[in-house]
């Protein structure tokens, strides 16, 4: 029976737990089933989901098809001589780790898991600790073939329009079958990583403003729960992928060597409110003292440096049923003040947020619906069950939009959506796009219409 | 579609003049609530109800609905949700009747009941079944703790709350694994013109605070809600209490 297509109704939710609504999980194992998948959507639409990684309902379709894509999951063509590679769109970070570091090759963008899947990276445009210096995921896809409404597989090369809607466009275009990737040649699987420590959030900013520049990856931890002087105190770690002779004589002998640890999972029922103002604050507190005051050219495997959460698996029930809500906006150069205000209103709210992250961006990619653009970008994880977090978000949405900024759409979950057109100012032309391709509209998420995608302009 | 945290973007309002509908209308339109349908038999009531909540800046709409008439509500309702998603569907009709006048007229009577029991069994298997279409979205159903425990002096409408409340519990039961979220709400004695000149009962609530529960309710995704909460404990301890004793208290 492994060929045959599988079709259930399943209660389906984003990686933050929230907003659950029930759909048709059809998984094809062939791009003819895909086809057909998308084909027999039915009328209430479908949308690809890969991996269930995006933190709120841009993979979930109430009452619709969710075509899961994890099953077309083949790696075609690795030129080993060039740096590309050619795969399915259902094919993991992690896979492709596996099988391309032993080459010398790595991934040309991570986010913080490497449990996405590529279709997933092209459909979020996902950015990593390298984005100043390379960009988003889809400034290394050469091309991808795309599954449009009307059941046609077309092949959508860099620079075209259809390839800048795809990418972030949050899977509402088609889906992705496969991608043709350029990589990223490492000479060894360890990072070398220089560690330092903020005092607030002002020497934050001044240390990544002058340093980003000498580092492929860099990334900031805040304290949001320190106050007072101490606000926006942060352990700041940049790094390089190490080369062979910074390695000691017993893992030169296995120098690309991928071995990411695993911790046992995180139980099935967790109570809410396990994370509480007092608990988070003191893990924050033993994290940043624990954190040296200055390090340089550590040693660390590439996946405690990229993706330390991923050790955990459902790492996400911590927050119990109420689920949690991840925040990432950016702001421009010269909105700093935009950022001190939300990083001060945020500290003084003793929003119990434990994974607050700041990043310089790099240059903006064309993707229409992509997220980064040239700035500031703050990423935090707050319980979703916090009395009166709605209101407050919207509050700071308020001010991202001023300052002309925008939030996260693959992490969003509960952005108004009035906002949105001031935050994607090409919305339109992707609406337009759409009409087009997709007149009867296909594809739809719970996110495409909680923010009304399908709205004229 | 709901947010993150289980506000509507849509509501339907069973009942539309009902106080407590329009406080929690009002309340979930100050959140995302930005389409609102009111169905209610016409009435310059109904009308002046949805100016009212235009004025909040939603989109209001009236629909003609008599629960009275079953008949009539998959046309009715049915024609609501071809618009668009329902995210929340507030069933809040209801009559209080006339206790010691509809126990001399059992024709008064069952209307109490057909209104409150049969009205609301036809129109919330309506509701629920295209909510389960949908895939998504809550039913929220106002009982009162009336339906707890049939008391002397209001026994007619106790008995069809508590038809209607084992009707949403069974339903809620039915509906679980599909998406669909039934909220059964029990408040107590509620200030409104619905009570307007009778005796206030101990731990009166306002519709404001059963708006505010609502809210709390679908953000936790409850399956029973007691206006004020502590009406769950008081509930309770009368519920078990023996009849001879239960007869005899001054509620």
């Amino acid at each position: 029976m492994l060929a045959e297509t599988t079709t259930e109704n399943v209660s389906v939710t984003g990686w933050g737990r929230t907003a659950p609504s029930v759909g048709r999980l059809v998984r094809p194992r062939t791009y003819a089933e895909a086809v057909t998948a998308v084909r027999d959507c039915g009328p209430r639409g479908g949308i690809p989901r890969g991996l269930g990684r995006a933190y709120g309902d841009a993979a979930q379709n109430a009452g619709g098809a969710v075509i899961d894509l994890t099953g077309l999951d083949r790696i075609h063509v690795i030129d080993a001589a060039d740096g590309s590679v050619l795969c399915d769109a259902g094919v993991s970070l992690h896979r492709l780790m596996e099988v391309l570091l032993p080459l010398g090759w790595f991934v040309p963008v991570t986010p913080g898991t490497r449990y996405v899947t590529v279709g997933g990276a092209i459909g979020a445009d996902i950015h990593g600790k390298n984005h100043h210096v390379s960009g988003s995921f889809a400034r290394h896809v050469l091309s991808f073939e795309l599954l449009t409404a009307d059941g046609t597989i077309r092949t959508v090369e860099q620079g075209t329009d259809l390839f800048d809607a795809t990418a972030g466009g949050l899977g509402l275009t088609g889906v992705v079958l496969t991608a043709r990737i350029r990589l990223q040649p490492v000479g060894t699987s360890l990072m070398s990583v220089d560690t330092e420590r903020a005092a607030d959030l002002d020497d934050l900013m001044a240390r990544l403003t002058a340093g980003d520049h000498r580092y492929r990856y860099s990334v900031a931890w805040i304290d949001l729960l320190a106050r007072g002087a101490a606000t926006g105190r942060a352990v700041l770690t940049r790094g390089e992928h190490a080369p062979l002779d910074a390695l000691p004589a017993r893992a030169r002998r296995a120098p690309l060597a991928f071995r990411p640890s695993r911790l046992p999972t995180a139980p099935a029922f967790l109570p809410s409110g396990l994370l509480t103002r007092t608990t988070v604050a003191l893990f924050n507190d033993l994290w940043y003292r624990s954190a040296p005051r200055a390090r340089t050219g550590e040693l660390q495997s590439l996946s405690a440096f990229f993706h330390p959460l991923d050790g955990v698996p459902h790492w996400n029930r911590v927050y119990g049923r109420d689920g949690f809500v991840q925040y990432q906006f950016v702001v421009g150069h010269g909105q700093e003040d935009t950022l001190r205000r939300i990083v001060g209103r945020v500290s003084a709210r003793r929003c119990p947020s434990f994974l607050a992250v700041l990043k310089r961006f790099g240059d903006a990619d064309p993707g229409w619906l992509s997220f980064p653009r040239p700035g500031w970008t703050l990423a935090l994880d707050i319980p979703a069950g916090l009395p009166g977090l709605g209101a407050f978000l919207d509050e700071l949405d308020e001010q991202v939009a001023t300052a002309g900024g925008r939030v996260y759409l693959a992490k969003d979950s509960r952005l108004r959506p009035e906002l949105l057109t001031a935050m994607y100012p090409r919305l339109d032309d992707f609406r337009a796009l759409r009409a087009e391709l997709d007149p009867r509209g296909v594809f739809v998420s719970d996110l495409a219409r909680r923010l009304n995608f399908q709205e004229s302009p | 579609m709901k947010d993150a945290f289980g506000l509507p973007q849509s509501l339907l309002v069973l009942g539309g003049t009902s106080g407590i509908a329009l406080a929690t209308a009002r309340r979930l339109i100050a959140r995302r609530t930005r389409t609102v349908w009111l169905a209610g038999r016409p009435s310059p009531a109904l009308e002046s109800a949805a100016a009212e909540l235009r004025t909040l800046g939603a989109d209001v709409h009236t629909v003609p609905f008599d629960a009275l008439d079953p008949e009539s509500h998959e046309t009715v309702l049915g024609k609501v949700f071809t618009e668009g998603d329902v995210d929340t569907v507030l069933l809040a009709f209801g009559v209080l009747g006339d206790q010691a006048n509809d126990e001399r007229d059992p024709a008064a009577a069952v209307r109490v009941a057909q209104t409150n029991y049969t009205g609301a069994v036809s129109a919330g298997l309506v509701a629920a079944r295209a909510l389960q279409t949908q895939g998504h979205g809550s039913l929220v159903v106002l009982s009162s703790v009336a339906g707890e425990r049939a008391r002397r002096s209001n026994f007619i409408y106790g008995s069809s709350k508590a038809g209607l409340d084992a009707f949403a519990q069974g339903l809620g039961d039915a509906l679980h694994g599909t998406g669909v979220h039934v909220m059964v709400v029990r408040p107590g004695f509620v200030r409104t013109k619905m009570t307007a000149g009778l005796a206030e009962a101990p731990l009166a609530t306002t519709p404001e605070a059963v708006a505010t529960a609502v809210e709390l309710g679908l953000r936790r995704r409850s399956e029973t809600v007691w206006v004020p909460g502590v009406l769950r404990v008081v509930m309770s301890a009368l519920r078990h209490a023996p009849r001879g004793l239960f007869r005899r208290l001054p509620i």
